[in-house]
Parts: structure tokens; sequence; C-alpha cells
């Protein structure tokens, strides 16, 4: 594989065989009753990370969450922060700080009082109390809002608030449980671009919670995708969509099609797989495959490419089919193509031009072609 | 505004107001009037009766005797006096009982939460005269009390608690308890969880995120239902004449003892009025307190 690394900055500790995770959690199990929320995960996260655990409700991200901050004890395994065990210690002694999805802004104090709430337990000087809390007023553009109660902030205000109540501690990480779900979307996609300034400027470990897979892309160094209590894949975004290590993973993120087939012929890394849709699919096979394994060839909406003639290169795979939905969003134009076979390709083409090279309509004879190294094959 | 509208809409606030007119204001000024009549051995039993013939003479009659009188007799002052110390020490008392039950059905899971609620207003489906006679039972010195701690081994005499202030505030706390539960347990199920949580996660003790944040929260509860039971506690008649002894002063029973057995309308009329007016100052703190709840609340 190619560079498929962090395209944002030089920083990727974990392909640092010497480098010591900051939170580790170790064979983490939890049970509510008869139901397993974490099952026997272990995951690793580095100092300075932005780390995002991704998955559909229910998949334990947010109990992960709450373990680290210490609202939920694990049923066995262990957490480990900066090398100190966790269990036993009281949330209330953890150096970590938790922006609540809901905020939690106390009702009943101004915006100062509630970010001045953790430095006072911490019985910080009161002169100091008041010149952070000013600090973080600044930092979160909120300086004439000190006095106000949170009721009368909007939406994104109280987000703001929340956020620097939680960073005022500088906590050694800070965790996030849906920080921007409240929000509208032009609000959110703003936000995440602040959320990622704020923890370079602060140099701040963030652990983010989230459902929505393009937050997480935008804004995590490094994404675990969690189903059904366990951790499916965790790497990089490029490498979570370009390199899916399994159906699940290239399903969860973004739009993916599947093409199922049995390997004919495999010499290194080039191998045929003689699919179920009617064509033979040569492709670059990451992983060895040996002869008459059922694989899985999974390839990206915008990697393929749709003509009105068969390509010339006879090296590419190719299909016809006809052309069955068309949605035009603006920026890009998606195709639903049926083959003969049933079997419908997702195909994605942006709009680089105003008026498109080939115009396709509904019901026309089309066809899909896309080279060998286009899409990646899936063994599970 | 259609003219048709405006009309019911100005009907639907008269309504109310006419009730509260018809069934206080006018029953007040009732009371009122008598309080400035005299006595008189006659049916009612007190002069001038307004009956349409000479009445500015008889509005000349009408005096403030009976209010002086009030203030002369030590009796009343001093049953003002207790009657306030008892309402007030029950309201903390009962505070100090229905904040924790309070407290334990609002964290309950949410299925059972309804049964709590209504085994909190089931003594109500009871009569409230019956209730209290029952714990004359309880505590009389051969009563269940007695018994069952002297058959534990806890005390060897009988208690002594019926007929003292002890057994007025077991009554009042008993009584009152669902009016001071409800609406502190309504604050509290209100309140979101995850503020507490917030709170620990900032570095508070449990104990100290009850203080900074449940408790203050649940203010409003806790002050509705502190006047809740404080009003009428000030002017409970049963339960002092039940379960209190001769030597508990209370102005209920004050009142009631000058209206039946002494006969004497024009005073009692005085004592309820005064009643009335010391009432009045902390049900207009009360009213304050729950706007301002209104208002934290948006």
């Amino acid at each position: 594989m190619k560079s498929l690394g962090n395209i944002r900055r030089s920083f990727a500790p974990w392909n640092d065989p010497s480098a010591k995770p900051y939170i580790a959690f170790e064979n983490i199990t939890k049970a509510f009753g008869s139901f397993i929320a974490v099952n026997d995960l272990t995951l690793h996260v580095f100092q300075r990370e932005f780390f995002a655990l991704l998955g559909a409700s229910g998949c334990g991200k947010s109990t992960l969450l709450r373990m680290l901050a210490g609202f939920e004890q694990p049923t066995s395994g262990r957490i480990l922060l900066d090398g100190q065990e966790m269990s036993g210690i009281p949330p209330y002694r953890r150096p970590v700080n938790m922006m609540f999805q809901s905020y939690a802004l106390f009702p009943h104090m101004t915006v100062e009082k509630n970010i001045a709430f953790g430095l006072k337990q911490d019985g910080m000087a009161k002169s100091e109390i008041e010149d952070r809390v000013a600090q973080m007023l600044k930092l979160v553009k909120l300086e004439q809002f000190g006095k106000r109660k949170p009721h009368q902030l909007s939406g994104g205000q109280r987000q703001r608030v929340a956020l620097a109540r939680s960073i005022a501690k500088r906590p050694k990480v800070l965790l996030l449980d849906e920080p921007l779900g409240a929000l509208d979307k032009k609000l959110r996609e703003e936000t995440q671009f602040e959320l990622m300034d704020l923890q370079q400027e602060l140099g701040l470990t963030f652990m983010v919670v989230t459902h929505d897979q393009e937050e997480a892309m935008t804004m995590a160094d490094r994404i675990a995708i969690m189903d059904r209590g366990q951790v499916k894949q965790v790497a990089t975004p490029a490498e979570v969509y370009e390199a899916p290590n399994s159906r699940f993973v290239a399903d969860f993120i973004g739009s993916v099609t599947l093409f199922e087939g049995k390997v004919e012929k495999a010499e290194g890394n080039r191998i045929e797989i003689a699919g179920t849709d009617g064509f033979p699919i040569r492709a670059e096979s990451a992983v060895a495959v040996t002869p008459g394994a059922t694989v899985h060839y999974a390839i990206r909406p915008e990697k393929i490419r749709l003509t009105k003639a068969r390509p010339a290169d006879p090296s590419v795979n190719a299909a016809e089919g006809e052309i069955w939905d068309i949605a035009y969003l603006g920026d890009m134009t998606v195709f639903h193509v049926r083959l003969a076979s049933g079997k419908v390709i997702k195909i994605s083409q942006m709009n680089a031009t105003r008026e498109a090279e080939e115009p396709f309509g509904w019901d026309e004879q089309a066809w899909v072609s896309f080279p060998a190294n286009a899409g990646i094959v899936l063994t599970s | 505004m259609n003219p048709l509208k405006w009309v019911t809409s100005r009907l639907v606030i008269l309504v109310p107001y006419a009730w509260l007119l018809i069934f206080f204001l006018v029953p007040f000024f009732i009371v009122f009037k008598i309080s400035l009549s005299t006595t008189a051995i006659q049916m009612p039993p007190y002069d001038p009766v307004f009956d349409g013939t000479g009445t500015w003479e008889k509005i000349k009659q009408l005096s403030f005797d009976n209010y002086v009188w009030l203030t002369e007799d030590p009796l009343y002052y001093r049953a003002y006096i207790s009657s306030v110390i008892i309402a007030a020490v029950s309201t903390v008392l009962t505070l100090l009982v229905a904040y924790p039950v309070a407290y334990g059905m609002a964290r309950a899971p949410s299925s059972i939460r309804p049964t709590l609620l209504m085994l909190v207003i089931l003594p109500f489906w009871t009569s409230f005269l019956i209730r209290v006679y029952a714990w004359i039972g309880i505590l009389k010195p051969e009563g269940l009390l007695s018994q069952l701690l002297i058959s534990l081994g806890l005390i060897s005499e009988p208690l002594q608690i019926l007929n003292t202030n002890t057994a007025i505030f077991i009554g009042i706390v008993y009584s009152y308890l669902p009016f001071m539960v409800l609406p502190i347990y309504s604050a509290l199920e209100k309140m979101d969880y995850s503020l507490v949580e917030a709170a620990e996660d900032l570095g508070c003790t449990p104990t100290g995120a009850f203080w900074k944040v449940t408790f203050p929260l649940s203010l409003p509860g806790v002050i509705a239902g502190c006047f809740l039971v404080f009003i009428p506690a000030v002017g409970e008649f049963v339960i002092p004449d039940l379960l209190g002894g001769s030597a508990t002063l209370m102005i209920g029973k004050t009142l009631w003892n000058e209206f039946f057995s002494n006969r004497d309308w024009p005073v009692s009329s005085a004592v309820a009025v005064v009643l009335l007016l010391i009432l009045v100052i902390p049900i207009v703190f009360f009213q304050n307190a729950q706007a301002k709840a209104e208002e934290a609340g948006r």
C-alpha cells in the first residue's frame, strides 16, 4: 500500500512501534445484564491524537467513552491513562473531562460560573480562575456572553460554552460525546474545523464519539469503526475509505458496490475473479488468496467510469447495463446502473464542467468500467 | 381581532375571576363584617344584622373592638406564635422526610415511577380524619408503637407521645408528606441527570454535586412544597385537637373554641381575618418564588 497515511500533518505515532499509547483499553468487556455493550475490546490511542469512535447507535462507543470518564465500570479488562490504571478511580479524580451530548450546562449558573465550576473544585485561586475563564471565553469567542444564563444562548453558543467548560481544566484527554449532534448542518461543518484548530492549538488528546462518518472523517487522525461492542478497524480516514478490511467497514463508510465471486487465477497479487454478475473481474489483492476461494470485490462509486461504448483498453473490467436511476446533486451526479444479472451498481461523476461531455438519460444502455486497482479484494 | 373573539377571550379570564369573587371575596367580606360586630343572644348570634333597614345606623355600630381585644388577651398572640412555630418545625421535618423519598422516586427506573407516585397519593383515598384518628391508636401509651418498642426491648416504659407537640409533628408530617414529595419529585424528575455527571466530571464529589447542582435545581420544588405544608399547617385544627394535649396552643383550635364553645362569632371572625393576613405574607412570597422559578425554568 502506498502512503494512505495522514493527509493533514506528519503525525503518525501509531506507525511507530516504540511509541507508548496514552490511553489503552485492554480486553475491555462491559455487560448491562445480559446485554454485552462492549466485548473484549482492545484499543490504543496516542497523545495529541484526535481519535474518533464511529458506529451506529448501540454499538458501544458511548459506553467506552463513559468508562474512560469513570461513569461506568468495565465488567472485565483494564483502562490505562498515561500509564496509570483507572479502575477504582471515581470520575471526579480522573484527569479527563467530557463534553456531553446534551451539553449539561448548569442552568442556574451564568456562562462564567459554568466555565469556572471545575476550576473552583480544584481550589484554584480566585484571580487565576478569572483569568482562565476570560481566556476560555476568548477562545470560544463568547467574551460578551459571560454574564448570560445558558437558556439565553443559541444552540451554537451553548455548544461552545460546553466546550470551554470541558477544556478549562486542561484535561489530559477531552472526551466529546456527539459534540456537534445538536447543531444544524452548516454550523456543524464550521464547528468541525474550529474543533480541529482548537485541538492543534491546545495540544490536547481528543476522543470523540460520533455516528456521523463525515464528521469523523473530517476531524479525526484515526477512526475506530465499531459494531456490536467490537472494533472492526482502526485506521486513518483515508485508510478506512480506500482500504477497508472487511465488507462491514467498506459498506459502513461511504457508498460501495460489492461484487461476489470465486478466485479463478492468482499470480502474485494479480488475481482474476469469476464474478457472479456475468463478467470477470481482474483485481489486485493486498491479501494472499488461493484459487477457488470466495471473495468480494468492493469498489467506490467515484472510481467507476460510465461510457456509452466499451472502453478500448481490454485490461479494464467492463460490463454493460441499463441506466436505472439518476440523482443530480449539483456538485456530482449519482447513477444507478442495472446489469443483466439484476445487480445495481452505484457510480458517481463529478460535474467538473457545466455541461456533461457524454450526457446520459434514463433507461439508456451504458458501459461501466474500472481498472484492476480501482477496487479492493475483501476476504471477510 | 374580531369582536366575538375579543369577547370570548375576555370571558375565559372572567370566569375564574368571577368564581374567586363569589366564592372567596364575598365570604371574606361577610366574615370581616361579622368581626366588626358585637355578640348578641339571638340568631345569628351577633349584632347588627343587615336586613335592608336602617343600614346607615347599623354601619355606625360597627367597630374594631374585637381586634383590640385580640391584642389585649395574650392567649391569641400566643396561639398565633405557637401555630407559626409548630407549622415551621413541621415543615422542616416534612422536608427532611420528603426529600429523600422524592429523590428516590425520581431516580427509580421509569417503569416503576407511576406505581411509586400512586403509593404517595394512596393515603388520600381514605378520610383525613380517620387517618389522624388511627394515629391515636398507634401513639397512645398502650398503643402499637409502645407495644412494639417494648416487645423489641428498646424501651421499658410506655411512650408518652400522645397529647404532646411530638404527636402533632408526627401527625402533620404524616398528613402533609405528599404535598412536599410531589413538587420536589416533579422538580427532580425534570432534571437532566447528566448535569450531576458533568459536576462529577469537573471534580465534584457526589455529595458536592448534590449541594451544588441537584439541590439548587430542586429548590423551586422545595419552596413550593414548604408553602403547601406551612400554610395549611398554621391553621390546622384536626391534628392538634386529636393528637395534641390541652397545653398545645394552636390558632385553629382557638378559633374553633371561640366559634363553637363560646359562640362568639365576632371574635372568632376577627381571629380568622388576622390569620388570613398572617398567611397572605408567605403566600405572596410563594407566588413570587413560583414566578421566579418559571422564569428560570424557561
